[in-house]
């Protein structure tokens, strides 16, 4: 089995958001980037296919040098290729396209995005690769078996979850389910070591353009002091929240 | 070229997001001098739309379409925005919206704009704000193609009533054969679920273990409200998966959020930003979440939310 994971190269999550270049560029300055979270579940995911039933992994990412280390972490952790196309990931649809593109000349029995990244939240990129390849998609999966080329994986929706079934090749975006946060792969010094002889091939990006322009960011605006009410007085909370914040 | 929305159901009936969505596209339509037409696909009574200024409903029923599927419903929707000739369309930000929109997109080769939480700030180039980094900031995006499916964040519109005579057309579309199947499904019932709340009850660390979530649930059922947790209470299996809100978890965009013996890590509170009025009770007068706060109340949960709850019945019974 040939699998696919899409790694963005994303903020920490306790990162600070800020801008610079008045206002429409991400601050990177004493950022500390890392595997977009909902992809690392699903690297995991991946790994546990190779060490039972056996796979190839190749991670992608569409980004310039500086995601190389994020790349490297995956490999570290057992993916046995990377692929970097080079290029500012300039949105969500622009990143499907190159996916999209690479997939069409290297074909994969399974491909696995996260759901969406956390830093620009697009949700995009692995339902329209699948829209661009008419691919088996499936989204918010919190669990996924492969056995004898037939997937079965559980799917979040809102106040439940169901189970589909369909065959390969297939792409997910993947989630927390997937594997627990307790099973996700500390590269250890063995990995590095090995990650450092392991192909990391750059291709020059495909001609294609952009669908979308961030023109500016802005931060939230600050917020007012909270009013604290007095654990005695909880008439007063019910009081705001029916009468000043009309909530209630 | 009117503006297209698609209207999602549960059961028959239209979703709560959908009044949002018609007023929404409502206005929109306005501002792109056009109208708007909903679709709704298996809905039997559809008449409510029309309270919120649709004034053409296009209903596609089919019994295959009982159980939802991200690809006949995108393949529906692209169908029916050829019929109409829309250029704009507008889903909501339910899981099954976010799951099917790529598709519609890569089919009709549109722009997909989602967490878009108002109306255009400018038509040339079609220019609209949306919440980014998991509302730890906004964005204004600019989008330059023709077609455009633009995802409205729950709960950051409103309702706009405007009682309007509607004309309702039925279509019979051919479905799409997918060997993508859906063999089961289960929702939790008689609970509310965290996306179609009002209020949101959510509690964290500070409650000490399991067992003391019924404090948690009898709130949340004095409120009506859906109840939710932080991250490491997820993590050590207290409460499932589905509760736990923040950034790798559910993002939360409710009226009133309140959370009880919840810190305020960062993360968590990129989660329930977009929420209306948030409510933080706790015992540690230094949690960040008092920063993050509109309202709070620095006590023992073990001894405030049972008293609350018994307030807000009262309160609730003087003014059903």
């Amino acid at each position: 089995m040939k699998i696919l994971v899409c790694i963005s190269h994303v903020p920490d999550t306790t990162s600070k958001i800020n801008f610079t270049d008045g206002d429409t560029k991400f601050d990177t300055q004493g950022v500390q980037f890392v595997i977009n979270p909902n992809d690392e579940f699903g690297l995991t995911r991946a790994m546990w296919l190779k060490e039972k039933q056996g796979a190839s992994i190749d991670v992608i990412n569409v980004g310039n040098s500086s995601s190389e280390s994020t790349l490297r972490k995956a490999l570290a952790i057992g993916a046995d290729k990377a692929i970097r196309i080079n290029s500012e990931p300039l949105d969500g649809f622009f990143v499907a396209k190159q996916i999209a593109e690479y997939v069409k000349s290297n074909s994969y029995d399974l491909i696995i995005a996260g759901r969406e990244s956390i830093d620009y939240n697009g949700a995009m990129v692995p339902g329209l690769v699948a829209g661009l390849l008419k691919m088996n998609y499936v989204t918010n999966c919190t669990k996924l078996e492969i056995d004898n080329g037939k997937a079965q994986i559980d799917r979040e929706i809102d106040g439940g979850k169901e189970t589909l079934s369909c065959s390969l090749p297939l792409i997910i975006g993947g989630q927390k389910g997937l594997v627990e946060e307790s099973d996700l792969r500390i590269p250890n010094m063995r990995g590095i070591m090995q990650a450092r002889q392991k192909p990391l091939e750059v291709i020059e990006a495909f001609d294609f353009s952009s669908n979308t322009n961030t023109i500016k960011f802005y931060k939230p605006e600050p917020k007012q002091a909270v009013k604290l009410v007095a654990s005695d007085n909880l008439d007063e909370l019910i009081n705001l929240l029916h009468n000043e914040a009309k909530v209630l | 070229m009117p503006v297209l929305t698609y209207i999602e159901s549960s059961n028959g009936k239209i979703k709560k997001n959908g009044f949002e969505l018609a007023s929404y596209s409502c206005e929109l339509a306005k501002l792109l001098n056009t109208d708007v037409i909903a679709l709704a696909i298996n809905v039997e009574d559809v008449n409510e739309l029309s309270n919120y200024g649709v004034k053409k409903i296009i209903k596609v029923n089919n019994e295959s379409l009982n159980k939802f599927s991200a690809s006949s419903f995108a393949d529906i929707i692209s169908k029916v925005a050829n019929h109409t000739n829309s250029n704009h369309l507008v889903l909501s930000s339910s899981l099954d919206s976010k799951y099917l929109a790529p598709l519609l997109a890569a089919e009709i080769n549109a722009a997909y704009v989602n967490n878009v939480i108002g109306l255009p700030t400018n038509l040339e180039p079609f220019t609209v704000k949306r919440t980014a980094f998991t509302n730890k900031a906004f964005s204004d995006s600019s989008v330059s193609s023709e077609k455009i499916i633009i995802g409205l964040s729950n709960n950051s519109f409103g309702l706009v009533e405007n009682s309007v005579d509607s004309e309702i057309e039925e279509l019979s579309i051919d479905i799409k054969n997918s060997d993508l199947t859906v063999d089961s499904s289960e929702k939790v019932s008689g609970q509310i679920s965290i996306a179609d709340a009002d209020i949101v009850v959510s509690a964290g660390r500070g409650m000490k273990g399991p067992e003391n979530w019924n404090l948690i649930e009898d709130l949340a059922n004095t409120l009506g409200a859906a109840t939710a947790c932080s991250k490491p209470v997820s993590d050590m299996g207290w409460r499932p998966h589905s509760e736990h809100v923040g950034q790798t978890g559910k993002p939360v965009a409710t009226n009133l959020y309140i959370a009880i013996g919840i810190s305020g890590a960062i993360q968590h509170l990129a989660g329930i930003n977009s929420s209306k009025i948030k409510v933080v009770i706790n015992n540690d007068p230094e949690a960040p979440f008092f920063k993050a706060a509109d309202y709070g109340v620095v006590g023992d949960a073990f001894d405030v939310v049972p008293r609350l709850n018994e307030k807000l019945k009262e309160f609730k019974a003087q003014n059903s």
